[in-house]
This record gives structure tokens, sequence and C-alpha cells, in this order.
């Protein structure tokens, strides 16, 4: 439970920290189409430099990147190793026994494991470590606003949200204490056969949902107090301002969009 | 033998994150066998974390607790019996109870430890009669009940598992004077009946002086200092210095003192300073009446 690092926020005083929300949304989907359309080698080098200059410009350690990788670690491993043997291609790079390994394989098993990297990170930086949980909300609020034009409930989306992600680290450290008050007691949550480790996660997750109803109920009340209600104007304590640097930001997004477009088309060459 | 004793202990919370925060800093003391010893710090200074190492919640991340001599962290496959040994009462345990009825909660301890139905039925009345539980309340819903009783009933669940130390963090926090009273003195019912080493964390220093023998302080983590109570008490500019206090009847007996009235003797709770008032009074011939 401790070492939940994605989806998590590191205050900071980086120029990504500063940044509008919605540019931050906006530059994230930029980067995702940039992780996405990088295919050549030549581009796969210039995303993995441009990602590292991203996480370090966010000024977070290294190691709180590393950790928010560890998660991954295995479907990354098991992705590339897919991609290693089971591509089938023209040339055989080398074989043994029955595996054959194809060039092929090798370049895809790099371009996953570079994509997929690259891609949590990218996305960790720019949603989550260095914009808390309620200024992305607010963000993704505001930039789907025209929506509500077409009623679509966009405020009560956001809140809820919001909601919940306020209350995901609660539930969390809800789950530990309770954890812990039982283990006190002689639970047992790591012997015995699957029936018997199901049935001792009972008394934890009873206590759980009993104080989460209880939570919500205590929120809707007062919330409805401060006669609360989601279908009317509501405006923001802070009002959200784009600025030079969140342009600058997004266009430089930009210019490494166009930059890998153009390696993939001019210099096409693969891993080998 | 259940003394428990801690050789510099050190726990840090979130280390090598930009939230890292030691909470307890080189802790070294030791829990008497037998003793009612009172834990006491101002909010965040580590209470809280240092009992959960007691029973092996929380690993330390250096230093050693024995449990009547043996290190806990000796054989991590045991814990287990550490923590039927060593019964720990978290903060605000209400939040524990899950069973269907007040009863079979209880019971939840002794069936860990592979009881006999008997012994378990036997021991749960016996709990609920030391932490107040009245007996109509066993049959229903611990969702049900108040929080004053759902306090004790969640002490009761530790009890049960007879622990030859207790330790309760907070046991009486946000309840009316009657239900603290009932709690602390079903707490040293308990001790006495068992004999078990009993460490009860509290920032109630009335509470500290009526029921504790010893009183160790926590101040940022670190231990201030560890004594009888009356040691501990004697030293109140200290204790003022760490934002803490000492009970109000030995501030007025302290104020009376640099007034000039000699009182000798117990001057932590309100008996004893009546006493030592009326001791002082008649030495002076009633003078001072
Ligand atoms: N799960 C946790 N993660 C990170 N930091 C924590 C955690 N629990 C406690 N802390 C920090 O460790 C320090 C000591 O906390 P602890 O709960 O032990 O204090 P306490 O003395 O019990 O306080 P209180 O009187 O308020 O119960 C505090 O500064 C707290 O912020
Ligand atoms: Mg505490």
């Amino acid at each position: 439970m401790k070492d939940i690092t994605l989806g998590q926020y590191f205050p900071g005083n980086s120029v990504l920290h500063k940044m509008d929300p919605r540019a931050k949304l906006i530059s994230a989907i930029i980067y995702i189409a940039v992780v996405f359309t990088s295919s050549s080698a030549g581009a796969l080098a210039f995303l993995a430099v441009a990602t590292v200059a991203i996480m370090l410009i966010s000024g977070i350690p290294i190691s709180v990147y590393l950790r928010g990788l560890r998660p991954i670690l295995f479907i990354l491993a098991l992705t590339a190793a897919l991609n290693l043997f089971m591509t089938r291609g023209e040339t055989v790079a080398f074989e043994f026994w029955i595996v054959k390994i194809y060039v092929e394989g090798i370049n895809n098993a790099i371009l996953m494991a570079v994509r997929i990297t690259t891609l949590v990170l990218g996305s960790c930086v720019f949603l989550s470590y260095t914009t808390s949980p309620i200024a992305l909300t607010d963000g993704l609020e505001s930039l789907l606003g025209p929506l509500s034009k077409l009623h679509v409930p966009v405020h009560d989306f956001s809140m809820m949200m919001t909601i919940a992600l306020r209350f995901i680290p609660l539930l969390i450290e809800e789950t530990d204490k309770i954890m812990s008050a039982q283990k006190a007691r002689g639970s047992d949550f790591s012997s015995g056969g699957p029936v018997k480790r199901v049935r001792a996660l009972l008394p934890i997750l009873i206590p759980l949902f009993v104080s989460s109803f209880k939570r919500a109920e205590e929120l809707a009340v007062a919330m409805e107090c401060r006669c609360y209600r989601g279908d009317v104007e509501r405006t923001h304590m802070k009002v959200l301002r784009y600025g030079a640097l969140d342009f600058v930001v997004m266009a430089s997004l930009l210019v490494l969009l166009s930059a890998v477009i153009a390696i993939n088309i001019f210099v096409p060459i693969y891993a080998f | 033998m259940s003394e428990i004793k801690l050789e510099n202990v050190t726990y840090t919370y979130g280390a090598k994150t930009p939230f890292e925060k030691r909470a307890v800093d080189g802790i070294s003391l030791t829990f008497e066998d037998g003793k009612i010893t009172g834990l006491i710090g101002h909010t965040g200074s580590g209470k809280s974390t240092l009992v959960q190492m007691l029973n092996g919640l929380l690993k330390p991340d250096s230093g050693h607790i024995y449990l009547g001599g043996a290190d806990i962290w000796a054989e991590p496959k045991k814990l287990r019996l550490v923590r039927f040994r060593v019964g720990l009462v978290m903060q605000y345990p209400e939040y524990q109870l899950f069973d269907e009825t007040v009863r079979a909660d209880i019971a939840f301890g002794p069936k860990n430890m592979g009881l006999s139905p008997e012994e378990i039925d036997e021991r749960v009345i016996e709990s609920a009669r030391f932490a107040g539980v009245d007996e109509k309340l066993l049959d229903k819903s611990p969702f049900e009940l108040s929080g004053g009783q759902k306090r004790r009933a969640a002490i009761a669940g530790v009890m049960a598992m007879r622990p030859e130390a207790l330790v309760l963090d907070e046991p009486a926090a946000g309840l009316d004077p009657a239900g603290r009273d009932a709690i602390l003195s079903g707490i040293r019912t308990y001790s006495e009946k068992t004999g078990a080493t009993v460490i009860i964390v509290s920032h109630s220093m009335e509470d500290m002086a009526v029921y504790c023998d010893d009183i160790a302080v926590l101040a940022d983590g670190k231990l201030k200092m560890k004594g009888t109570r009356e040691e501990v008490f004697r030293r109140r500019d200290e204790l003022l210095a760490v934002g803490l206090g000492v009970p109000m009847i030995t501030d007025i007996a302290c104020e009376l003192m640099t007034l000039g009235v000699a009182l000798g003797g117990d001057i932590y709770t309100v008996g004893g300073v009546a006493d030592a008032i009326c001791d002082s009074a008649a030495a002076n011939g009633g003078e001072n009446r």
C-alpha cells in the first residue's frame, strides 16, 4: 500500500508546476501523440531524450520516477518478451533449438518497451506528479465546458471526480489502519488456501465499506447544508488563465511532434 | 516476564521521498513488568508510531525491541504470537468492529489464537466485564452501538486475547468523564488481575496522575523524560517547555507552595492535595485556615 507513487502529486516550484492545468492536459495529449507516432530508431531516441529533459525540468528526483515505474515493470517485460519471440519476420537474427528470433521482433520489442516507458513517465509528469488532482479536474472541467451546451453535466462529473480523487488517499490510509487493527488481533492474510485468504479479507472490507458509506453520507449532508447545487453556473476560487509559459510548452511539444514525424519520414532507420 | 525494552529505536515514514518524516528518533526505554506506564507527548510527537512498533505492526528502521528479553523481530514468522502477547488497541479503535454481533467481534482475537469455544466464551464474558461492555449489548450488532460503547467493545476485543502486555493508544479520548473513568479503571483492574504490563497513551495529565505508576514523555520523536509520575510531574517547567503541562491540581499545589504553604507527599491527585493541605493546616495549629 505504501508504494503507490503512480498517481501522486509532488508539490514543487518548477516550470511544469506553474503551468495552467488545461495547458498541461493539452500538452499531455500532444505528448501521447508523439509517443505513438515515433516509430523509427531516430524518432525513439529523440523521444527518449525529450522525455528525460521533461523529467529533469520537473525537478522531481529521478528515484521517484523509478519507483513509479516499478508497478509496470512486469507488463513491460511481458510485452517486450512477447514481441521478441512472437514476431514473425523475414530476417532471422539468430536461432537456437526451436527459438527463432527475427530482426523485426527485436525492433518491435524495443519499440514497445520505449513507448510504454515514455508513455507512463510522460503522462505521470504532466498529469500527476506536477498537477494536484484538484487542479487537474478544474482543467478538465474547463476544457470540456463547451459540452455542457449539449446538456452533458460536465460540472457534476468533475465534482464526482474531484471527490473520488480526494477520497483515494483517505481510503488507502483507512485500509492501512484497519489492516493494522485486525493484524493486532491476529488476522493472518498471507497463509492458508484461497478460501481462507478471502475470508481473512472480510474483517477489513466490512469496516471499510461501512465507513465509506458513512463518510459519503456525511459529505452529502454537509454539501446540502451549504445549499450546494451542481446545475447552476458556479464560479471558481482560482480562475484559470493561460500564460506565456503555457504557450511556450505547448508549442515546444508541437515542434517535438513535427520533428518526430519528419525523422520517421526522412530517416526511416530501424534498430538494426 | 512481559517487560518491553526498546533499544535505540528509530522509525521514518516515507523514507527517501519529499515527505520523509522521522517520527521516532533513537528511543531507548523500558516498560517495566506489571506496571502501568503513561506515554505522553504533544500531537505528532510519535506516540502512535512508537506503540505500533511494540507488537511488530511497524518495523523499526534501526534498533531492537525486546519482549521478555527476546527480540520480537528475531523470527518474523512468529510475529503473530508476539501480537497475541502484546495486545494493541489502536487510536480510535471503533472502526475495527466488523462481525455480526459484539460477542462474535470480541471473540475474533481468541478465535485467531485457536482456543476452544468454551474458553472463547469465557474470555468474551470476562473481557466484556473488564472493558465495561454491558452483557445486554453482546448480542447486538456492533454498528448499532454508540461511540463510547463501540470503543469499549473494541478494547474488550483486545483484552479477550488476555495479552501479558496491554497497549492502548488514547483509550479515553473523546469520551465523557464517567466513560473515561470506567474504561481506565477497567484497564487497571485488568492489570491487577492478570499482572499485565500496561502502556497507556494519553493527553490527559489528570488521568495519568490517577492511573499510572510511571510516565514517559516524548517530544518530536525523542524521549524527553521517563520516571515515576512523582519524578516526572516535579519537572513542571520542562513539561511546559515541550508544550505539555501537569495536572491542574499540581499547578494549584505549586502555586500554594510559592505562597509559602508547605505541602508534602502526593500533590498529583485532588485527594492527595486535600490531605496535604489538611496536614499542613494541622501542623500550623490551624493558623492557615
Ligand atoms: N502513515 C503516515 N505516513 C506519513 N507520516 C506519518 C504517518 N503517520 C504518522 N506520520 C507522521 O509521523 C509523526 C508522528 O505521528 P504519530 O501518529 O506517531 O503522532 P502521535 O504522537 O500519535 O500524535 P497524536 O497525539 O496526534 O495521535 C507525525 O508528524 C505524523 O505527521
Ligand atoms: Mg496518535
